[in-house]
């Protein structure tokens, strides 16, 4: 079976919350053509703003600007979905398991509170990459998130648990207040790494220009759960899959110090 | 039956069932990787007194273990899940994490799971740390030379104890030797271990004694110096009997690893003094699992 392809007839005037169609993979195409989409204050149905394609609901393709469609992928379960550009705000919120793939920019708030699954960016990501909503006290607490581009600021606010994958550089306050998880960058940091972290991991190939005074060095050291770590993203189509970029020797940070400070800035040593 | 010139006893071999897990230990190398296996399986010879029977199961490479250091693969052995548990753990607690550079891995991932350094973690104060990695959760434990990794849990399994053949030679150098070459081909059958101090066992026990407070004693029909004085089961040049001790995953393991034993002492054969195989039973009312050695060896 071809995967379901919706493509774009027009960009929508306002913005258009996708969430709905989360649902694919129990709906025949019948069904998902006739799915309505709230877009303002107006409701439309699916085949109104998409050319339908393909047949196989739980893998489906998203074909032309979908800047303004917000939403994409939320709470989706055991769906493949693929977005041929960008995304607008909350794509892939609370999904539970499958993967969504953007092969554009996501706008704020991508994979919050993320529960299962893989959500890749092939674009940059703007703030709260898998964070908690406002007014929520749990960000992401499950599953895979990877960024080949850069991601904005506040990336892995209150995450629970899971994995945040980021290529490129990641903007101020990236793992604040982590609960638990981990966060991975590749490139450089913004301010405040780690504000407000209890528990978890920053783990960095560069060093920031500083280090929080509400950690604690302690020291350079061999780690044996980083093989292990780096083993367990060998299926990713990522730099962190490239067995080159692995390392077991960081710096390690303990803090923050301002609030339980369990958890750890690592920084690639050697 | 006769195998060069060694007769294969007409009988069966008794087992119960267990169960059973395996945990994978690694180190910075083979030598630390054994010191804390060899503890860990130290004093697990029978469960009569030991609490589990365990031993090493084989080596491991670097690119078999989970965190691509050199490793060995244990096996332990229990009559009860919650008494495998315990000694696990203890074992775990006192042998594994006490070790240097060693880690612990499950070797099982089907079965129940029963906890690993699900309860480890506890040393670490609070200072331990979990990590999620492809569905599995390891512990972080802060220890002296660094941090020990521990995953969460291993899987327990049912399996089989018991299995054994018991050789008969005319000398006790002749008896150790053939055991040494039954155990050594043994090794190479995945899935079980031999439990006993180099696998053999030289105290064959019957059920009973007659002092009250003993459920076993010595097996006086296998020992060559009560010939004259004890229904015996020797002829008379036969001067040594050890035994092997087999515990397995599955009733197949048993067997492979009872065939490719008993194939190796008879390779030695009547010339180097075995006599014959035997096996130890209870008259087949207490082990559901029997082993019929010529059924084994045809």
């Amino acid at each position: 079976m071809s995967a379901l392809t919706l493509t774009l007839k027009a960009e929508p005037r306002h913005r258009v919350d996708l969430s709905p169609l989360s649902a694919a993979p129990e709906l025949t195409p019948a069904e998902i053509a006739a799915l309505k989409v709230w877009a303002g204050k107006r409701r439309h149905r699916i085949d109104e703003l998409f050319r339908i394609e393909g047949e196989d609901a739980r893998n489906l393709v998203l074909r032309g600007d979908c800047r303004k469609f917000d939403y994409v992928g939320r709470d989706a379960r055991d769906l493949s979905l693929t977005v041929e550009g960008g995304v607008g705000a909350y794509a892939g919120m609370g999904m539970r398991s499958g993967t969504l793939h953007v092969k554009g920019d996501a706008d704020i708030f991508a994979a919050c509170e993320l529960r299962g699954g893989l959500v890749r960016i092939d674009g940059s990501a703007a703030d709260f990459v898998g964070a908690a909503l406002p007014g929520n006290k749990r960000g992401m607490r499950g599953g895979i998130v990877l960024v080949k581009g850069d991601v904005g600021a506040r990336c892995g606010d209150q995450l629970r648990r899971g994995i945040i994958l980021v290529e490129g550089d990641a903007g101020d306050w990236c793992g604040s207040r982590l609960i638990a998880g981990t966060v991975a960058v590749m490139g450089r940091v913004g301010d405040h790494p780690g504000y407000g972290l209890r528990r978890g991991t920053l783990l960095l190939w560069q060093r920031p220009e500083s280090i929080p005074p509400t950690y604690g060095d302690c020291g350079v050291h061999t780690l044996g759960f980083l093989p292990l770590w780096f083993a367990g993203l060998r299926h990713l189509d990522s730099r962190f899959a490239d067995p080159a970029n692995a390392f077991d020797r960081a710096h390690r940070y303990g803090g923050d110090l301002a609030t339980v400070g369990r958890g750890e800035i690592l920084i690639r040593a050697g | 039956m006769e195998i060069n010139g060694v007769h294969i006893d007409d009988t069966f071999a008794e087992a119960f069932p267990m169960k059973a897990t395996r945990a994978i230990i690694t180190a910075q190398n083979l030598e630390w990787a054994y010191h804390s296996a060899r503890a860990m399986t130290g004093f697990a010879t029978s469960v009569i007194a030991c609490g589990c029977e365990a031993g090493i199961e084989r080596e491991l490479s670097p690119e078999e273990t989970p965190d691509g250091r050199p490793g060995v693969a244990v096996l332990l052995f229990a009559m009860g899940g919650k008494g495998l548990a315990k000694q696990l753990e203890t074992r775990a607690g006192q042998c594994v994490l006490t070790s240097p550079t060693s880690a612990l891995f499950a070797g099982i991932d089907d079965g129940k799971p029963i906890p690993l350094g699900k309860n480890l973690r506890f040393f670490g104060d609070g200072f331990q740390i979990s990590k999620k990695i492809g569905g599995k959760r390891y512990w972080r434990i802060p220890v002296m030379d660094g941090e020990f990794i521990a995953e969460e849990t291993t899987g327990m399994v049912d399996a089989v104890g018991g299995g054994n053949f018991l050789i008969l030679a005319e000398s006790q150098p002749q008896a150790l030797a053939a055991c040494e070459a039954a155990v050594a081909a043994m090794k190479r059958v995945p899935n079980v271990v031999m439990p006993f101090p180099g696998g053999v066992v030289r105290s064959g026990s019957k059920v009973g004694s007659k002092y009250k407070a003993l459920n076993a004693s010595t097996n006086d029909a296998f020992c060559p110096t009560l010939k004259g004085v004890t229904k015996t089961q020797l002829s008379p040049e036969v001067e040594s009997v050890m035994e092997i001790v087999i515990d397995g995953l599955t009733k197949e393991d048993i067997e492979k690893a009872m065939r490719a034993g008993i194939e190796a002492v008879c390779r030695l054969g009547a010339g180097a003094g075995i006599r014959r195989i035997s096996a130890g039973n209870y008259g087949g009312k207490l082990g559901p699992f029997h082993f019929h050695l010529r059924e084994i060896m045809a």
